[in-house]
């Protein structure tokens, strides 16, 4: 499949080094931590931030280079943020026909096509109102009519279910797998429900870098970082395989599981779930296997469990307990446990950690 | 109206003396007003000249400010730097000079021996005397206060919109003519009010920069200053024109900036 | 004799009241150049005739009113504000104040002064009603670019190049070195008056009239050598 986006760029006062491409009628997921660079991407794509140096095509054509820059309103891009920013002065129909009036539609044909675009997301009933007079959940709707409205080459979409309460957020994110299905889409998301309904395939972004990319299925079954194993929400254990079916993290403590293939010796990792973690206070004398001396780094609530996040050898896991258990242990930062893994529920992958440990550092 | 005053009581007494101290002023102008006589002295040629000259300016000068000063406070608005900066100080300052210094200044640049006044005089135009005169000191005076007002609305509005309107297709003069106009209608519309009324009220610089002639540059409180020791009656029905028209602009100024508010 | 009377007068007043407290004098503006320097104890508010009277009507404290012209003593008069007779103590002509070097032209009190850029006083103030005066005198209609409230704009306005001509009085004229003067025919004969009274209630009626004595008796000889003319 050719590539309908690719970015080849650096931008240094971002700190962006970022080489990532879109496959034409495919939905690529972006997510990282606050800072990564998800927003500076998608930028770069509409063309409010030029590379230096760099190079931006769409469908092979040099958007933003060395030598041109197409400016954005000069691109036919759609986009949808999390504020649906309709213009408050505007109808609902007029909204939706502002960018083909912009382009030199006429009254007629564009607001046709408004009407259209409203009844293709369901508000075709709201076409006279006032943005002003609109649920969060209608005005996303309207926004995301608006944007295709002039045939996008590329969708752009930036957080476009956070603002939106949880029970509106799954419809409107239903109408967005319905829209978008075969336009070329960028999502910059916090949201592992988006990535996986939306996506086809993702890339992790960390420090302006890509530090993981593939297709979300394999991410979130196999997540190679950190980030990716809590936005997942498993734990992940990096170590070296001596071949076998045990992760070492420590020169004397292994981590067994189950893997598809015995694992060749290098680099591997464990993923498991909080829930497959058992934590006590003094090791149990039973199975010698699976068990790790950690410390508690801090508690937190997540009704109905609680959520105990250890360190594990200068790695971070979390494990789910009952609040009773909580009680009983004593648990709260600082204290010394034994964590328990049943090794059934570990899987073991091959792989490195890409820049393990400076990942994510956070952009001022 | 309910719930609980959120300021001090003692705060009554300093704004019941500022109602007085404003109110009583403006109260003793109408009651001394010759309102029996009002429609004579208002018809009198003096008075329509006056009249006349004032709107037919302040208008010329509306028009002149919006011109110049809608696209000048989005440039501010969306600037920063220093050269911004000097560019708002310049802006601003013939709002706090005196007018009499706006004259002076007028006059230095554009009069017959001015900085730029010379060569102007020397290709043919005069503008010293003229009612254009007129026209330049006010909208010397008025112009910061669209600037002012509507740059802060403009900034504090932000660029969203605009931002989006581009993404959707539309050029930066789209841009500007379909979303960022409409949407500062009402700070446009109150700085407007704020710059008639500062140019109605042009004294000082139009005296000393375009003279004083019946039909030509006196206008109302030029022709109120000149009658108020001759002409009293007549001096007072002129300003009380004056302080109807100054009450309903600023009347309206309020309504429109409420509305879309 | 009056002077050792009006200096023994002042010894007493001194003697009874601060030495900055001399009498308060409402005089016309064409007079501030003049006033101040024959009697410094005095303390002097100068503006338009006509808004002193307004002012001196709205009860403003003064001791002496000096006017430029009899129109204006008369009202002060006819509202009562005038302790006894006003009396006259000077006069000033008009004359052709024009730009240095009259690059306008201008040959005299005739047609040549259309030609150019004239300012006035309005008709409303004393220098502006004598010019009228003085032009129906004439038989020349004026037409003036401006009319002005004072005298001194009129004079500020040919001194800053702004004005071709401007119609002022002789000792403003004299007082300034960026005009040359040409004279008004018959001028002298139709001059402006000033008078001074002292006014109604005055809070040192006896400094007044020291006041008043003194401008009508051996104060002459410096008004006339500053350029004004005898009452």
């Amino acid at each position: 499949m050719p590539d309908a986006i690719h970015v080849h760029a650096v931008v240094p006062e971002r700190a962006l080094d970022l080489d990532v491409r879109v496959p034409d009628g495919s939905t690529l997921a972006v997510v990282g931590p606050n800072g990564a660079g998800k927003s500076s991407l998608l930028q770069l794509i509409s063309g409010e931030l030029r590379p230096d140096p760099g190079l931006v095509t769409v469908h092979g054509v040099p958007f933003s280079g060395p030598v041109r820059h197409v400016p954005p309103h000069r691109r036919r891009f759609g986009h949808l943020e999390q504020r649906p920013l309709l213009f408050p002065h505007l109808t609902v129909a007029d909204n939706v026909a502002f960018g083909l009036r912009a382009r030199g539609t006429g009254q007629a044909e564009a607001t046709a096509r408004a009407l259209a675009e409203l009844d293709a997301v369901g508000c075709e009933d709201l076409a006279a109102r006032r943005p002003a007079a609109l649920s969060g959940g209608q005005a996303q709707r309207v926004s995301l009519a608006r944007a295709l409205a002039v045939d996008p080459e590329v969708m752009l979409l930036d957080e476009p279910l956070a603002a939106l309460d949880a029970t509106v957020a799954p419809e409107l994110r239903r109408l967005l797998r319905d829209r978008l299905a075969g336009v070329t889409t960028v999502l910059a998301t916090h949201d592992l429900l988006d990535v996986v309904a939306l996506a086809d395939d993702m890339i992790e972004l960390g420090g302006g870098r890509v530090l993981a990319r593939g297709p979300v299925d394999d991410l979130c079954q196999r997540p190679s970082t950190p980030f990716l194993a809590g936005f997942v929400g498993v734990n992940l254990l990096h170590g070296t395989s001596r071949g076998g079916s045990e992760v070492w993290i420590g020169d004397d403590l292994a981590v067994a599981g189950s893997a598809a293939q015995p694992l060749p010796p290098g680099p591997a990792r464990a993923v498991f779930s909080p829930a497959a973690v058992s934590v006590f206070a003094q090791a149990p004398h039973g199975s010698p296997r699976n068990e790790m001396p950690a410390v508690v780094v801090h508690v937190e609530d997540r009704w109905p469990a609680q959520r105990v996040v250890l360190d594990v050898v200068g790695q971070r896991i979390a494990a789910d307990l009952t609040p009773q258990s909580v009680a009983e242990l004593g648990l709260g930062a600082g204290v010394p446990v034994t964590a328990v893994l049943k090794a059934t529920q570990v899987t073991l992958h091959p792989g490195a950690h890409p820049q393990a440990g400076d990942g994510a550092r956070p952009r001022g | 109206m309910t719930g609980a005053a959120t300021f001090p009581r003692w705060a009554w007494v300093p704004f019941g003396l500022t109602l007085v101290l404003l109110a009583v002023p403006l109260t003793a102008l109408v009651v001394r007003a010759p309102w029996g006589r009002m429609g004579e002295l208002l018809l009198s040629d003096r008075a329509r000249d006056a009249l006349a000259l004032s709107l037919g300016t302040c208008a010329a000068t509306t028009v002149i400010v919006l011109v110049l000063g809608v696209p000048t406070a989005l440039v501010l608005a969306r600037s920063s730097g220093r050269w911004a900066a000097v560019a708002r100080t310049l802006v601003t300052v013939p709002m706090v000079l005196p007018p009499v210094v706006a004259g002076l200044a007028l006059l230095t640049a554009l009069g017959r021996r001015g900085l730029v006044g010379s060569t102007l005089s020397a290709l043919g135009i005069e503008i010293g005397f003229t009612t254009a005169a007129v026209v330049v000191a006010q909208t010397f005076v008025a112009l910061p206060f669209l600037v002012v007002s509507l740059e802060g609305a403009l900034r504090s509005a932000g660029t969203s919109y605009e931002r989006a309107a581009a993404r959707l297709g539309a050029s930066p003069s789209h841009v500007f003519r379909r979303v960022t106009v409409p949407l500062a209608l009402p700070a446009v519309a109150s700085g407007t009010a704020l710059a008639f009324a500062r140019a109605l009220g042009e004294f000082g610089a139009t005296l000393t920069f375009a003279g004083s002639l019946q039909g030509v540059t006196r206008t109302v409180p030029l022709e109120i200053y000149l009658l108020r020791e001759s002409d009293t009656e007549l001096a007072l029905a002129l300003a009380v024109v004056l302080l109807g028209v100054a009450a309903g602009i600023v009347f309206l100024a309020v309504r429109v900036g409420r509305r879309r508010a | 004799m009056p002077v050792l009377a009006a200096l023994t007068a002042s010894i007493v007043l001194a003697g009874c009241a601060p030495a900055d407290d001399g009498p308060l004098v409402f005089a016309a503006s064409s007079l501030a150049d003049v006033l101040p320097a024959f009697a410094p104890g005095a303390r002097y508010s100068f503006d338009g005739s006509a808004g002193l009277v307004d002012q001196l009507n709205s009860g403003a404290p003064a001791d002496v009113f000096a006017s430029a012209d009899r129109r204006t003593m008369d009202r002060a008069v006819a509202l009562g504000l005038i302790d006894g007779d006003p009396v006259g103590f000077a006069s000033n002509r008009l004359v052709i104040a024009v730009a240095d070097g009259n690059p306008a032209g201008i040959t005299g009190f005739d047609e040549s002064l259309n030609s150019g850029r004239l300012v006035m006083c309005a008709p409303e103030v004393p220098c502006g009603a004598l010019a009228d005066e003085l032009a129906t005198d004439a038989g020349l209609t004026l037409s003036p670019v401006s009319e002005e409230t004072k005298v001194t704009d009129v004079l500020g306005k040919v001194e800053s190049g702004e004005a071709d001509a401007g119609l002022v009085y002789a000792t403003d004229a004299a007082g300034s070195v960026a005009v040359d003067t040409l004279e008004i025919p018959g001028a002298a004969d139709a001059p402006n008056t000033y008078w001074v009274a002292v006014v109604r209630g005055a809070g040192q009626p006896d400094a007044a009239r020291v006041y008043v004595d003194s401008l009508t008796g051996q104060w002459q000889d410096d008004l006339a050598a500053a350029g004004f003319g005898p009452p």
